[in-house]
């Protein structure tokens, strides 16, 4: 969200709260000429009323004092304020309930200090201070609405709007401009500049990022945004004076998995998004609070769909996952829940074509079919998109059917799903910033989970936590000590045999994070037990501190796991008869038998589609309410933003009514209802923004005897701008690979 | 009638508009961009000499190892030198590999400072002062007696590559103004003079640069053969004895 729209909305509520000071607020923040021509007369009219109405920080700011001694008293507005030691004046004055107008402060990156529009007075002080670069001294007497903070605003507005374009008709940031809506609050309503404005040329960042230099103020929050927190340094702010723009001096794109963010963090249009350029205003879009799926960080999105088309995806704040980032595929995959969506029922016939049929045919079809196949024979397999609520069905129809043979992709032949706290990020996202070393068993968070990654960058980088890494040699965007490519390394360690075993046994708070992708191999179990070992000896496992965590690749794999989605045995498919893909699109068809008959329920004609005799059209994540479990364990849930396409059904609903008509029917029929028999399997999985801690830890496993293999640990996600059938389906996200990717 | 109206108001309006003197806004000389070229491209190996290498390490020497970024300016700086005056990228990358830091970060600092040039220059690279006082003692004339002279626009360089003619703000001799300097990069970084010419004339620009293309190294400082370095021409007019003390009080009293 904009500044600006935050601010007004603050002034609003404010104003709501109480109406008979709306006429002060006003004055706040519109800058009326007369004033500032008779500062003398402006200031005895606002002399302070005795009983100032009580102020709320801006946008619910908390405090926190780290140490209660450092707090320090200043004065903002007359209002005394307690603040801890080391904060800026800007933050004083959030906290006293005042929105300081701002281009260049950003909470999350390095203070610039560079556009001069928080210029606020303080007494004794000769000159305007620009309050984000100001440190708080005790005492301060800060003043954010006297005549010569406002006239400072006014005139660095003027000169901001200078070289400024104003094709605001025709910019897509247009009704979220922080320039547009500070202008209005702070800005004079003419200007006085009749020069040729300068004119800078746009440079190509790719296929995301589309950029109108000339409407760029230099705040250089880009540059410190791709330098800090995306860990790229291609931007750079070139030449000086009013030549100065924005650039990568040599052609270049900007090849991060968080690049999208600059759209959001550019107070202007200079950086907007690509795939959504001149696609709608924003104020014609309806914004749906949601999550993410594409991978198993959950990142909270805001849909914002127009009709029923979904039109762009934007972050949302949540501190304890994605901050307020989101990963490229995360915001641009979403022209892929337009294209090669099913939407109808289809049996293919005999001449291996699929021909349209309504639903009542296509489920007699299968109810007829999976009656016939003895009970072991039949196999389900959920995808790595589906929500708890269709796994919750599928495994309870299965059973029904006589089988137990259920799992979800990604989880391997032999899941260790007794033990809740073998499979989730125990630490948390957010607890990650608390380690001090790091040891990433086979892994890649940068292309696994990018939230993560970024998360495990701002501990580096903030605290220099070294980072050990273990897996094929890769870019992690920061500072990394390669141990090795095997699990080899992993014993030495556990033996205490090589250095990095006494960097993890003197840390403080050692984290270890083992990839999904260690699911599937073979010596799965031995490596679970080295690892534990490793623990055992760092105790990374304390009652204060559990550093042991498992980083999941897709957004199903929690909740199937919580759900107890396991195979009976590894081997199912290949003597199975009847499947049931339940959007899932990376099993091995190759090993599925001839006369196997494949039933596809899921949104995207993708590769499980080949292979299919029936499908089923179901509803995608952003047309459905579904119950999703991240990879720490933190159930959320998405809301339908746009209506389902043609004949598509929520899975569960379909799994319902092939139900009825297999005779074997699910004694459920509503959302509460599945979530009420998911309470029974589950319980953690109606606490909605919850995490349950995992209470047992390893040390109740039983041991393993396995030994450990050589292989060297693999490349999980080898693209990580496709991953599931929606961004495969997505032509941006194709764009991205072929110019993003070096393959 | 509607027609002729018409006219005239849009005569009237083209009036108004030709009266706004159209101002061109001149920026920096170069572009804040990098377009590949033959002899300008990333792939253009680039290494210091060996000598320049010495040199390299005396300058990080001067700086704390955990600063070294510190170095970039002084090593871009012989890197110009030892090219002849001019940056490629390639010579750019190469010094941010050696303070160890992203080549953005080295392109910044190049392209923000104007005395770092980004394309060719001349062996002798000739900057006009264009600065108010130089300007107001006949700098523009300056300019273009040398530009006539080499038949060349700003900032191109001459045919045989021997020169090129720039513009630098004030040099801080506004004393003697106009003013010019000579950046010889003729003989490398060993050779490498940066010498200014004072109270210069039209004439006495076009000598020097002839002078200079005969390999010979004309006297830096005034030109004016009555004044000595910036003392006033001929001989001092004041401070000829010793000075009074001041009126207004008695110092020694104090
Ligand atoms: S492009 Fe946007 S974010 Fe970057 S400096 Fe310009 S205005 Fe700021
Ligand atoms: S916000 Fe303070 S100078 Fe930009
Ligand atoms: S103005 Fe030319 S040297 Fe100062």
């Amino acid at each position: 969200m904009g500044l600006g729209l935050l601010a007004s909305r603050t002034l609003l509520r404010s104003g709501k709260i109480q109406p008979g000071n709306f006429t002060s607020l006003l004055r706040r923040c519109i800058v009326s000429t007369t004033e500032l021509q008779n500062a003398e007369a402006a200031q005895a009219q606002a002399q302070p009323d005795t009983d100032l109405p009580k102020r709320s920080p801006v946008g619910g700011a908390r405090v926190h004092f780290p140490n209660p001694e450092d707090a320090i008293e200043v004065f903002v507005d007359g209002y005394p304020v307690k603040i801890p030691k080391g904060m800026t004046v800007l933050q004083a004055c959030e906290i006293a309930g005042v929105d300081i107008p701002r281009f260049c402060y950003h909470s999350r990156l390095s203070i610039a200090g560079n556009c001069r529009m928080c210029l606020v007075e303080v007494e004794k002080s000769p000159k305007p201070v620009a309050s984000c670069a100001m440190p708080a001294l005790p005492g301060m007497k800060i003043k954010t609405d006297t005549p010569i903070a406002k006239k400072a605003r006014e005139g660095v507005m003027e000169f901001l709007l200078m070289n400024h374009p104003l094709d605001c008709p025709i910019c897509d940031q247009g009704g979220e401009c922080d320039l547009q809506d500070q202008s209005m609050a702070f800005g004079s309503d003419r200007g006085r500049f009749t020069e040729t404005k300068r004119s800078v040329v746009d440079k190509n960042l790719g296929p995301l990022v589309k950029t109108v230099m000339t409407r760029c103020i230099q705040c250089t929050r880009c540059v410190r945004f791709a330098t800090e927190i995306a860990g790229v340094q291609d931007l750079g702010m070139l030449g000086r004076g009013s030549g100065e723009e924005i650039g990568t001096y040599v052609e270049r794109l900007m090849t991060s998995e968080l690049s999208g963010n600059v759209i959001d963090i550019c107070p202007v249009g200079a950086l907007t998004s690509k795939p959504f350029a001149f696609k709608a205003r924003n104020w014609e879009l309806k914004g749906t609070e949601t999550i993410d799926v594409t991978d198993a960080v959950g990142s909270n999105i805001r849909i914002d769909s127009r009709g029923p088309e979904v039109m762009r995806i934007v972050p949302r704040l949540n501190e304890d996952i994605n901050e307020e980032w989101i990963s490229d595929k995360t915001r641009f995959f979403y022209d892929g829940l337009k294209r090669q969506r099913l939407n109808d029922p289809m049996i293919r016939g005999p001449d291996g074509r699929f021909k349209a049929v309504s639903w009542r045919d296509a489920l007699a079809v299968v109810a007829e079919v999976i009656h016939q196949v003895k009970p072991d024979e039949i196999v389900g397999v959920a995808g790595k998109l589906s929500d708890a609520e269709s796994m919750m069905a599928l495994k309870d129809f299965l059973n029904k059917m006589g089988s137990n043979n259920v799992w979800c992709e990604g989880n391997g032949p032999n899941p260790n799903a007794d033990i809740r706290s073998g499979y989730i990020m125990n630490t948390s996202i957010s607890g990650l910033e608390k380690a001090d070393v790091f040891l990433l068993v086979g892994t890649q968070p940068r292309v696994e989970a990018a939230m993560v990654n970024a998360r495990i960058r701002k501990t580096v980088r903030a605290t220099q936590a070294k980072v050990g890494y273990v897996g094929p040699a890769t870019d992690l965007n920061y500072d990394h000590e390669h141990l090795g490519t095997g699990p080899q390394i992993l014993k030495e360690i556990a033996e205490g045999r090589h250095p990095f075993s006494s960097t993890l046994t003197n840390a403080k708070n050692p984290c270890i994070i083992v990839g999904a992708g260690v699911f599937e191999r073979n010596d799965k179990d031995a490596i679970f037990s080295v690892v534990e070992t490793i623990a055992g000896r760092a105790k990374v496992v304390r009652p204060d501190w559990n550093g042991l965590n498992v980083l999941l690749l897709n957004a199903a794999q929690a909740a199937a796991l919580d759900l107890g989605l396991i195979p009976d045995s590894g081997k199912k498919i290949e003597s199975s008869k009847f499947i049931y893909l339940m959007g899932a699109d990376d099993v091995n068809l190759e090993k599925v038998p001839e006369d196997a008959f494949v039933v596809y329920q899921g949104h995207h004609g993708d590769r499980g589609v080949y292979r299919a005799n029936v499908i089923f059209p179901a509803s995608a994540f952003s047309e459905k309410e579904g119950t999703y479990v991240n990879t720490e364990g933190c159930v959320q849930t998405t809301v339908p933003a746009v209506p389902t396409v043609g004949d598509a059904r929520d899975d569960w609903k379909i799994i319902r009514a092939l139900s009825e008509v297999a005779g074997a029917c699910l004694p459920y029929d509503s959302l509460s209802a599945i979530r009420s028999r998911m309470r029974t399997v589950a319980p953690n999985l109606l606490n909605i923004d919850e995490r349950q801690p995992a209470t047992f830890s390893y040390s109740l496993k039983p041991e393993s005897h396995q030994e450990t293999g050589t292989v060297p640990f693999g490349t999980v996600v080898e693209n990580f701008y496709m991953t599931d059938s929606i961004t495969r389906a997505s032509k941006v996200m194709a764009q991205c690979r072929t110019l993003l990717l070096k393959i | 009638m509607l027609g002729r109206l018409a006219a005239q108001r849009f005569r009237e309006i083209r009036q108004v508009f030709r009266q706004i003197p159209l101002v061109s806004r001149s920026f920096s000389t170069a572009l804040n961009y990098h377009l590949d070229t033959p002899d300008n491209n990333p792939d253009l190996p680039w290494e210091f000499t060996e000598a320049n290498k010495v040199k390299v390490k005396e300058v990080l020497s001067h700086y704390p190892s955990n600063y070294k970024q510190s170095a970039v300016i002084p090593l871009l700086d012989l890197a110009q030198q030892q090219h002849g005056g001019w940056l490629t990228v390639s010579s750019m990358n190469e010094v941010a590999r050696i303070i160890e830091v992203a080549p953005i970060r080295v392109y910044e600092v190049a392209t923000f400072y104007s005395m770092f040039n980004r394309t060719k220059v001349g062996k002798y690279h000739l900057l006009v002062c264009g600065t108010t006082p130089c300007m107001l003692r006949g700098s523009r004339d300056i300019e273009d007696a040398l530009l006539k002279h080499l038949g060349v626009k700003r900032n191109e360089v001459t045919k045989d590559g021997l020169f090129s003619v720039g513009e630098m703000e004030c040099m801080g001799c506004c004393v003697n103004a106009p003013m010019i300097t000579v950046a010889d990069y003729s003989n490398g970084s060993e050779g490498y003079t940066y010498n200014y010419y004072e109270d210069v004339t039209p004439k006495r620009v076009v000598e020097i640069v002839e002078a200079l293309r005969r390999g010979e190294k004309p006297p830096r400082g005034t030109q004016n053969p009555k004044r000595i370095n910036s003392g006033p021409e001929g001989g001092n007019t004041t401070l000829l004895g010793e000075p009074k003390p001041p009126p207004c009080r008695d110092l020694d009293a104090c």
